[in-house]
């Protein structure tokens, strides 16, 4: 069947029109990966010569190393304190009911809808009026509260789709109710959890914002000194830096995909 | 020891009229759902060994009940007993009932030999008889081999069986099954209540079963207690329900049956005689206790209690064939009673003879070849 002009031209803008689109979502990260060999020390598109000597920079430049470190401290332990006490609030509120129940699920999910900087400038305010210094306690207590929604949303997913019979079965085969929870409920959620705990560490590794606020010198993290860097020079070193990031990242993830199975952790599988 | 092969082909107890405290015992249980009567007054007791089944629709509390016995609902009033022990305010940890139920609920991170002993483990049994008695377990739901397969690795038949043994494995007091027939295709339904019963009796284990399956109700049990709105209708052995059914409800919802409409003509100790289109039947007096002589009634005939004569039969019913049924082994004909029936009368014909001797349009007699014939008053008096 031969097909109208129409119908040609019709599917053919089709085409472009995505491939505009994905263009348009990608040609930032080419931009920067591009200018990231650039030789000269200007953040400049296209380069005019090529060299890898920004990666050196970016790999001695000790500011990024002592924020790479201080940036998976505080996400290690800000995504796992989320972790435990999202989790356990999630149940709380899912498995009953009490008094202000809903006005506390607003109050820990509120972190999704006020602006980074003003937690962070809060948190900033409250250190000084109390005279706590700005030591990573304060970041990752910072970063909790950011985290925290997302690990409960991922809790509550799991909570609904879990089987309220099979508990029911568990305590009629003459478990006590904690019993169940560390048998039956906890390893049925772990899926769920494991993903807001991945969720969460992603998220508190990039926080850029509520961090600037509350970090010093000594806890800046990997956002905030690339954030100084970028004050004082202006060469591809960031760049390079980006490149790093994104190739780290892909690794990461294959290595999930690989070997932990990704569709399990970002719970896409239904068993 | 789960098996107890020495207790084999001993037939079942019904337990009805057997001496001694019951094995489960409900006295006036009431539970509501906010302000909706779930089980109003529910009076039961099941002997050691019985097979009690709960029949109803769904929404007649019979899964209502089943938690309240299992300990997962809290009743609002009334009092449960296990064994003879008050269990009212006992939590489900601490009463000793296996449950099986209609999704199974196995397990879906343990293998099938840690589901069936989750059970033993948290009654801090030591490994070797623990893995002794799963093996039992196994043998007896006949899955041996199965042991380190996961559940989805399973059909929904031998899923079904691993929930049985997990149930049974702690020898409990009481088991409790909710629908477990439900989800098996029909041919797997009815090999697995062949043997579900098998198991029960040579356990002697004393079963609640519900269902909202009739076919499955009068197979299996040794009483049954048939619900609607949260009320107990009637307990009673299957027969007997099916027989002398005590009043409209369990007469519609067990089995197939004509409704036909006749008046109270005489009452004499505990038979009644009634009219059907100039046709005198017996029927128990006990549920016209009301009526007065000459009430109009509804008189309640299953298809099977019916037989076909030819139209000018004195005494017979006059009717019209409307339509014919093929079922295989019988017909169905459904046949038109002018004044008497407001919807055409079932009647099952044996054999395939009435395809062509009663062609749609016949002229033909019904008589009553029966004494379960029952009547109550109608509804809107009733």
């Amino acid at each position: 069947m031969k097909r109208s002009p129409a119908a040609i031209a019709l599917r053919w803008s089709g085409r472009v029109l995505v491939a505009a689109i994905l263009l348009f979502v990608l040609l930032p990260g080419i931009v920067v990966a591009v200018t990231a060999f650039n030789d000269r020390a200007l953040l400049a598109f296209p380069p005019q010569a090529w060299s890898l000597r920004w990666f050196w920079r970016a790999f001695s430049y000790s500011d990024f190393g002592r924020g790479f470190w201080n940036g998976l401290t505080v996400t290690l332990w800000a995504s796992s304190i989320a972790l435990v006490v999202g989790a356990a609030f999630a149940i709380a509120i899912h498995r009953y009911t009490f008094v202000l129940k809903s006005l506390l699920e607003g109050i820990l999910l509120s972190p999704l809808i006020i602006p980074h900087y003003t937690i962070g400038l809060g948190v900033l305010i409250l250190a000084s009026q109390t005279g706590a210094g700005r030591g990573f306690p304060l970041v990752i207590l910072t970063h909790v509260l950011l985290v925290l929604p997302f690990v409960m949303r991922s809790t509550f997913i799991s909570l609904e789709n879990l089987d309220g019979r099979l508990e029911l079965a568990a305590s009629s085969l003459g478990a006590t109710p904690g019993r169940v929870l560390l048998t039956v409920t906890i390893p049925l959620l772990l899926p769920g959890l494991l993903s807001g705990w991945l969720f969460a560490a992603i998220l508190s590794f990039n926080e850029f914002t509520a961090t600037l606020f509350v970090s010093s010198q000594a806890t800046q993290t990997l956002p905030v000194a690339m954030y100084n860097y970028v004050r004082e020079f202006a060469d591809p070193t960031l760049a390079a830096l980006s490149v790093i990031y994104i190739a780290v990242t892909a690794l990461l993830l294959s290595f999930a995909n690989a070997f932990l199975g990704l569709e399990k952790i970002l719970n896409v599988d239904a068993h | 020891m789960l098996m107890h092969t020495d207790r084999m082909g001993v037939s079942a107890s019904t337990g009805a009229g057997r001496q001694g405290r019951p094995a489960v015992q409900l006295d006036g249980v009431t539970k509501r759902f906010g302000g909706a009567m779930a089980l109003h007054e529910a009076w039961l007791k099941i002997q050691p060994s019985e097979f009690m089944t709960l029949l109803g629709p769904s929404g007649c509390g019979k899964t209502t009940l089943l938690n309240l016995v299992a300990g997962f609902l809290e009743a609002d009033n009334g009092e449960i007993f296990i064994e003879g022990a008050l269990v009212t305010e006992t939590p489900a940890h601490q009463r000793e009932i296996g449950i099986v139920f209609q999704n199974y609920a196995l397990f879906p991170h343990m293998s099938v030999a840690n589901n069936i002993a989750y059970g033993l483990k948290t009654r801090g049994i030591d490994k070797k008889e623990i893995a002794r008695r799963v093996d039992d377990a196994l043998a007896l739901v006949k899955l041996e081999g199965f042991g380190d397969r996961k559940p989805r690795q399973l059909s929904g038949g031998q899923q079904q069986r691993v929930a049985l043994a997990r149930a049974l494995v702690i020898k409990p007091k009481v088991l409790l099954l909710d629908e477990p027939f439900s989800a098996l295709d029909k041919n797997l339904r009815g090999s697995m209540q062949v043997e579900l019963k098998q198991i029960q009796r040579e356990l002697g284990v004393t079963t609640i079963f519900v269902t909202h399956d009739q076919g499955e109700a009068l197979s299996m049990s040794d009483r049954i207690a048939v619900m609607s709105a949260g009320r107990i209708r009637q307990i009673a052995a299957p027969g007997d329900v099916y027989r002398r059914p005590a009043d409209r409800f369990v007469a519609s919802f067990v089995g197939n049956v004509n409704v036909l409409t006749g008046c109270l003509v005489e009452r004499r100790g505990e038979v009644a005689t009634v009219s059907v289109g100039g046709m005198r039947l017996g029927v128990p007096a006990a549920p016209l206790a009301q009526a007065a002589i000459g009430d109009v009634v509804d008189v309640f005939i299953r298809p099977e209690h019916l037989a076909l004569m030819s139209g000018s039969t004195p005494g017979s019913l006059r009717g019209t064939v409307t339509a014919q049924v093929f079922q295989g082994d019988h017909i169905d004909l459904y046949i038109d009673v002018a004044g008497v029936a407001r919807e055409p009368v079932l009647l099952r014909a044996p054999g395939i003879a009435a395809l062509s001797s009663c062609p749609v349009g016949t002229e033909v007699g019904l008589v009553v070849r029966s004494d379960d014939v029952v009547a109550f008053l109608p509804e809107a008096s009733s």
